[in-house]
């Protein structure tokens, strides 16, 4: 192990137990304690779509419907064993990914074939036609229960498997950049014609960073199900894919550390301004983002973070 | 006499009503060094787009090293031994010169996600062959100062350069060269038809070259093959091709003489 290797390790676990500690003596309070949570969720989901846009360059706007997909699998499956056994949780995370994966691979097999942006389109579809299957669930499987929400989730989800979890997705995506399979598949953001011509499989490329990049997605949903203990429909329409976009374009499309930053920060901003803001102008909140982006897209272009990278996200 | 590497017969490519290639056959042995010249708007790309693959051929056979590849993907037939440059660079912008140099040694990696995800031994023997290979061939074309800039900054002549080593870095058997000289004055045409005998020699390739431009082919080539409109109109020694009346007017228009 290399001593930035050794660094890094001491400095994560440094940050886990002070958030550990701030959080069991309630400095932190449940309420920002899940805030903290959703910040590192968010995290995860926008770390895979940015695998698959930042990196790939393949404009998909499914993402939501896939944290829907990984949401409402690990809610099933851990309501119907009915237990409150924390690894349920982890079965529940395996189940989302392999859901997820499974039917990233279906749609994007022969879409992924095709250049330029009929992903979009298609996984626009693909999240309109899973709301309305999420929305109308409770016809085949009550306890899904439609447009009128689930309940009755086990809150099994904190900071420690958040954190965990958090950190593994960036090891993997950090370790798969920095490869000759990252350089593929960036490669195929920078023309994929010439990646074609000096022998990259494109199609191959592009279904393995979108399927990864949705099992993300998934892994990130089973997370969600358990903190609200709540799921509805609402929360996996194609508006939040969008916030997802938001956050990755915001951060830097293709800079990790960009990502985890303004995921972070989108999720804190929405909810402190819940707190600062007097009622009145409460809903204004909701402005201030397309305000940020035109602002950001002016002026840097590249995201806040574009082309930027902590030194221990970097390959060697 | 050397045997036949790539065999191309009755090649004709159609959009639409337009014969963009028509019923073009070639024979290139190995180790030959042919240029493809023809006016603007003759079809040398598009016999380049068939050859690689890009696109997929109205009728006809395309045999390399024996066998058939019209049909193949892109990436299948390059990673059978066929590079290309193209007539308008395309490099990866963004990236480093030394990364737009590993990204072509691509097929030639073994390491598996696997590996890739847990960082083996395997994988930081192989990531360090790999960078080790691409700094080796970068030291060649003098481009072992730039390793760490992103290609788009580097100036026109190195990014050309650039492209060259890259399709030089897949160990190719035919290499395509699309224009090479475009947007060179003299004396940048000089050194890069050097480097073209060079790493002819070096690298034991097979060359098919296109240019617009009479001069350059004259130098290097044994052969020269002439299009227009899609067809071959001559083929031979470069000297025979230039005096050649149908070449003549290809390039300069009929000749027509007025009496006075």
């Amino acid at each position: 192990m290399s001593n930035r290797t050794v660094k890094t390790i001491i400095m994560v676990i440094a940050v886990y137990i002070v958030l550990f500690i701030l959080i069991k003596f309630s400095i932190i309070n449940p309420y920002w304690h899940q805030i903290l949570c959703y910040a590192g969720i968010m995290a995860i989901q926008a770390l895979g779509l940015n695998l698959i846009y930042g990196y790939t360059g393949q404009f998909s706007l499914g993402q939501a419907a896939f944290y829907g997909i990984g949401a409402y699998l690990s809610a099933y499956i851990s309501k119907t064993i009915h237990t409150t056994n924390p690894l349920i949780l982890i079965l529940g995370i395996i189940a989302g990914a392999i859901l997820s994966g499974i039917v990233a691979l279906l749609i994007g097999l022969p879409i992924l074939r095709l250049r330029s942006d009929y992903l979009g389109i298609a996984t626009l579809g693909f999240g309109i036609i899973m709301k309305i299957i999420f929305d109308n669930a409770d016809a085949v499987i009550p306890s899904l229960g439609g447009s009128r929400g689930m309940t009755g989730i086990p809150r099994l989800t904190n900071f420690t498997w958040v954190f965990t979890v958090f950190v593994l997705a960036v090891l993997v995506i950090r370790n798969l950049i920095n490869s000759s399979i990252g350089r593929a598949l960036v490669s195929i953001r920078e023309d994929e014609i010439a990646a074609e011509a000096v022998g990259i499989d494109t199609t191959k490329y592009k279904t393995l960073g979108f399927v990864i990049g949705c099992i993300y997605a998934g892994v990130a949903g089973a997370l969600y199900a358990h903190l609200y203990s709540f799921l509805h429909p609402a929360n996996f329409d194609f508006l939040k894919s969008i916030d997802v976009m938001l956050i990755i374009v915001l951060g830097g499309l293709g800079s990790i550390s960009g990502t985890i930053i303004t995921a972070i920060a989108w999720a804190f901003l929405l909810e402190g301004l819940r707190v600062v803001l007097p009622e009145a102008i409460l809903d204004w909140r909701l402005v201030i983002y397309p305000l940020i982006l035109i602002i950001i897209m002016l002026v840097r272009p590249r995201g806040i973070f574009g082309g930027m990278e902590f030194k221990f996200l970097k390959s060697d | 006499m050397s045997p036949s590497i790539l065999e191309i017969k009755n090649l004709t490519k159609d959009f639409g009503g337009l014969k963009a290639v028509n019923n073009f056959s070639l024979s290139l042995n190995e180790g030959e060094l042919v240029g493809l010249i023809g006016p603007n708007g003759a079809g040398k790309t598009t016999v380049f787009n068939l050859i690689t693959g890009m696109y997929l051929p109205s009728a006809g056979s395309i045999k390399f090293q024996g066998r058939e590849i019209s049909g193949l993907k892109p990436h299948k037939i390059a990673q059978m031994g066929i590079s290309r440059t193209f007539q308008n660079i395309r490099l990866f912008p963004e990236l480093t010169v030394l990364d737009n140099v590993r990204i072509a040694h691509h097929y030639h990696t073994h390491c598996g996600l696997f590996h890739t995800l847990f960082r083996t031994k395997a994988f930081h023997q192989e990531e360090k062959e790999l960078t080790q290979k691409a700094k080796e061939f970068l030291a060649i074309f003098g481009l072992e100062g730039r390793l760490n800039e992103k290609s788009k900054n580097l100036p026109y002549g190195e990014q050309r350069r650039l492209e060259i080593v890259r399709a030089l870095t897949s160990a190719p058997k035919l290499l395509l060269l699309d224009e090479p000289a475009a947007g060179m004055n003299p004396f940048e045409v000089g050194r890069l038809l050097e480097l073209i005998a060079f790493i002819r020699e070096r690298f034991r390739l097979t060359i098919l070259l296109i240019e617009h431009q009479m001069r350059v082919v004259m130098g290097i080539c044994e052969r020269v093959v002439v299009m227009d409109f899609g067809e071959i109109i001559a083929c031979g020694m470069p000297e025979a091709v230039q005096n050649d009346p149908k070449v003549i007017e290809a390039y300069l228009g009929k000749r027509t003489t007025v009496y006075g």
